[in-house]
């Protein structure tokens, strides 16, 4: 049988990107760990982990982002019907041995349920290291940096007892760069996205960003390169839909197939906060500073995105949501927040009148890991397509 | 009016039940505290709105301000009838049915004129001081109060106790925090400078009232047990959970309490109920999770009326876990304050709480433990399906469960809570038959 050739130049690194998304990197922890035998793998849940620092102590970092669509039987078990989906897949993960070839999981600050959750391991994993990462709501250098800084050593020094060797100012300075990398990288997708964001539809973006989640952030770096590389060579034709900037403070990540209904509800999506763990920093890590983890900590404090687990103190709220609506000339904001996620449902109203404020349509909705049903989410965000269409036309 | 005045209001008891020397003082200490937020603003003292834990009442007080805790006005929203109109008024505004209904009843109340449970208006806050403690809603909730007020808010981020126990970083970074943020922000508002001594001088007063505290806690040991730790237990926490730490009149409210407890136990007498004095003890329970405030008294009659006494709960414990030895300290005070805060008992790990919840059945002999889950607070709720399992398995006393909210009256469901109740005190009647005990 002949072999119909595949006419999409960036088609292989999508397929690849995918199968990491699919098996939630878990092939790719075993392929690893095979070969870089006595190296540890540390999960870690979404939000921010320095995951430079455990790179520079040989450690692959897996963000685990529960398990998706996949049936859960046992997860349930263990939380009310009130509590967010993403804790009862990813215990479910546990229990069925998905996670065994992580030698540890770290739960870093997002909300009281995730916290629990770090608790929870630890009562039902005993012999697995669990650490919880209390990120800091004090942002200045020598109150919440100290904390900070004191915080990312003893996690170091827990994950060194395990067996990772220690972390040296050049190792560290080389993860660093990698991620700096990684996200040069990044930036340029997003840079597509805002230009002409027929070619990167934020679907494919999303399960680009997706897979570095298994991935040193070198290897990450090369797979996005090739997706960036073939986009020039791809057949595509832009079309007329409305720019929308997709704001969930995602922790809880949709169903794919959610991002491509609102795609094919007519909207581009241009910018999304879909993968926060690789997009918290808005800026890259010091390379060159004399102490590589005072650049790790001081990245935190000074460039750290204002979503919805980060404290905005006195600042105005939802003034940087405007800025990045402005930055990537969207027509609107499509709000999707995880069911009972308190951090995003909180901030939500706060986003929304910053938005009246500045004149910029928005419509939201609620979305769980395993929602099947599209229909009503896809017929909202065309009804809201069509609205802002109508509204740039009026006089 | 007072939170006991507030259940009368809302649910009429079948007859007065005479009050307690404590409860008169309670009544009026309470009711002196709104008069003074009320005339607030002519008398010129600022306002200092926080939470409950990891409040910091003796340095707020010695600069001369007055705390307002919106915990407690949601909760005595909901005493009185009120909160379902008020996160009604928050949901038509935009805010989520999922998210927590303290937050959406006080922004209610604020929507609808700030009005406190006196009947007078509660003044606006000169400072918000958010002690971020075992609860991350805090933090999103005063965003929001200071989208409304556009006053200025000062963040205490008090790091959680995921290894079980209070860590010098941890400590260090609490205390830094009071002194680089906010006692200067305290001294701006207040226009004064902290006096070491004022401070020192409310820390001693607030270890006497929390000495007397737990010599109330620590009476349900006795058979019949006192007090009801939990519904009882709610009142004998609002002095010391609100304005009055760190004052002579909470000294003498907690030892007079104490005192007419011990009274009772001399007398052989069980605890207080709205009906009036408990029947013969019949079953010893100790709670985990908040109660429901908007059927608080249906809610505690389901209990009084099988003579279930609950003998120890950890919600009494979300302001300070006094009875696990801490006490605030006079000798270095804002080092004690961290460990105060640091030790809520929300902030502290799930194996830490599962810990102490075994420590409560084994302590005070109790026969089941229940969990009252409720929707609003992932803080405590997150995780409780294992703190039963595992309680079980290290007691095997066995553990009931029940569901309902904070202040949301549609959560909650009467005849699912008593059928589910009811169950569960038939199976451990049944369990004790088959023991052969009395």
């Amino acid at each position: 049988m002949t072999q119909i050739p595949d006419l999409d130049p960036a088609g292989e690194v999508l397929r690849r990107a995918l199968a990491l998304n699919q098996d939630n990197g878990l092939v790719q922890v075993k392929v690893w760990k095979a070969a870089h035998p006595g190296q540890l793998a540390i999960g870690h849940m979404p939000i921010y982990v320095p995951r430079p620092l455990l790179e520079a102590m040989g450690c692959l970092p897996v963000a685990v982002f529960g398990a998706g669509e996949k049936e859960i039987v046992r997860g349930d078990s263990y939380f009310q019907s009130y509590i967010c989906h993403i804790p009862r897949s990813t215990i479910e993960l546990g229990l069925a041995q998905a996670l065994a070839d992580l030698d540890g999981m770290i739960f870093p600050a997002i909300c009281d349920v995730i916290r629990n959750l770090s608790g929870m391991w630890q009562m039902l994993f005993p012999d697995v290291y669990t650490a919880y990462l209390d990120v800091p709501q004090n942002f200045h250098p020598e109150v919440g940096g100290r904390f900070y800084r004191r915080e990312l050593e003893r996690i170091s020094k827990e994950v060194v007892a395990r067996g990772a060797k220690p972390w040296s100012t050049d190792s560290l300075r080389e993860a660093i760069r990698g991620e700096n990398g990684r996200r040069a990288a990044l930036e340029r997708l997003t840079a597509i996205r805002h230009r002409e964001p027929w070619r990167v539809p934020a679907s494919e973006a999303y399960v680009l960003t997706r897979a570095g989640g298994a991935l040193l952030a070198v290897e990450h770096r090369k797979l996005l390169e090739a997706y960036l590389e073939a986009v020039p060579r791809r057949a595509s034709v832009g079309r007329d839909n409305v720019r929308v900037v997709l704001v969930g403070a995602f922790c809880e990540q949709p169903p794919l197939t959610l991002i491509r209904n609102l795609e094919r509800a007519g909207c581009d999506i241009v910018e999304d906060d879909l993968q926060l763990g690789f997009t918290y920093l808005e800026g890259a890590i010091e390379e060159e500073a004399a102490d590589p983890l005072d650049a790790l900590v001081g990245a935190f404090l000074e460039k750290g995105s204002a979503t919805a687990s980060r404290y905005i103190g006195n600042d105005q709220k939802g003034a940087s949501l405007v800025q990045r609506v402005k930055r990537a000339g969207a027509d609107g904001v499509i709000f999707a927040a995880a069911s009972f996620c308190d951090p995003a449902l909180l901030d939500e109203p706060m986003l929304e009148a910053a938005l009246e404020n500045a004149g910029i349509p928005y419509t939201s909705f609620k979305f769980a890991e395993n929602t099947g049903q599209f229909q009503v989410i896809r017929e909202q965000a065309g009804a809201f397509s069509d609205a802002v269409r109508l509204w740039e036309a009026a006089p | 009016m007072t939170l006991n005045a507030a259940v009368q209001k809302s649910e009429p008891t079948l007859a007065p039940v005479p009050k307690d020397d404590s409860q008169k003082r309670q009544k009026r200490m309470i009711a002196e505290h709104f008069d003074r937020l009320a005339e607030a603003k002519e008398t010129g003292r600022k306002v200092v709105y926080t939470f409950v834990p990891g409040n910091l009442t003796e340095l707020i007080s010695a600069f001369d301000m007055l705390p307002v805790l919106p915990e407690i006005n949601a909760l005595q929203s909901g005493m009185r009838g009120r909160s379902g109109g008020y996160i009604s008024e928050a949901e038509r505004a935009g805010h989520s049915e999922d998210v927590c209904s303290y937050v959406k009843c006080d922004l209610g109340m604020l929507k609808s004129g700030n009005v406190g449970p006196t009947g007078k208006r509660l003044p606006a806050p000169d400072l918000l001081l958010l002690s971020y403690t075992g609860c991350f809603t805090f933090m999103k909730w005063f965003e929001i109060l200071q989208q409304e007020y556009r006053c200025p808010v000062v963040m205490l981020h008090v790091p959680y106790q995921a290894g079980g126990r209070i860590t010098e970083e941890m400590r260090d970074y609490v205390v830094q925090q009071l002194v680089s943020e906010v006692i200067p922000a305290m001294e701006r508002v207040s226009g004064r400078k902290l006096d070491p001594a004022i401070l020192e001088e409310k820390m001693g007063l607030s270890a006497r009232a929390e000495d007397a505290l737990v010599r109330v806690w620590e009476s349900a040991r006795h058979r019949p047990s006192p007090i009801d730790g939990y519904f009882g237990g709610v009142y004998y926490i609002g002095p010391i959970f609100s304005a009055f730490r760190g004052t002579q009149e909470a000294v003498l409210y907690y030892e007079e309490l104490a005192a007419e407890v011990e009274e009772r136990v001399v007398r052989g007498q069980g605890p207080m109920t709205p009906d009036g004095p408990m029947g013969p003890e019949r079953y010893r329970l100790v709670v985990e999770g908040p109660p429901n405030w908007t059927s608080f008294n249906e809610f505690w009659r389901m209990f009084s009326r099988e003579r279930a006494v609950i003998v120890a709960s950890t919600y009494t414990r979300v302001g300070g876990l006094y009875d696990l030895g801490f006490r605030h300290s006079a000798t270095d005070p804002l080092r004690s304050l961290a460990d105060y805060c640091l030790g809520c008992y929300t902030n502290r790990s799930l194996p830490s709480r599962v810990d102490l919840l075994e420590k409560y059945i084994r302590d005070y002999g109790a026969d089941g433990f229940l969990i009252n889950s409720v929707k609003s607070c992932n803080s405590f709720s997150a995780g409780q399906l294992l703190i039963l399992r595992e309680l079980e398995k290290r007691t095997g006393v066995p553990g009931g469960f029940i569901e309902s909210d904070l202040v949301d009256p549609r959560y909650f469901g009467r005849a699912n809570v008593e059928n589910r109740l009811q169950s569960y005190l038939q199976m451990l009647e049944s369990r004790r038959n088959s023991r052969g005990a009395p």
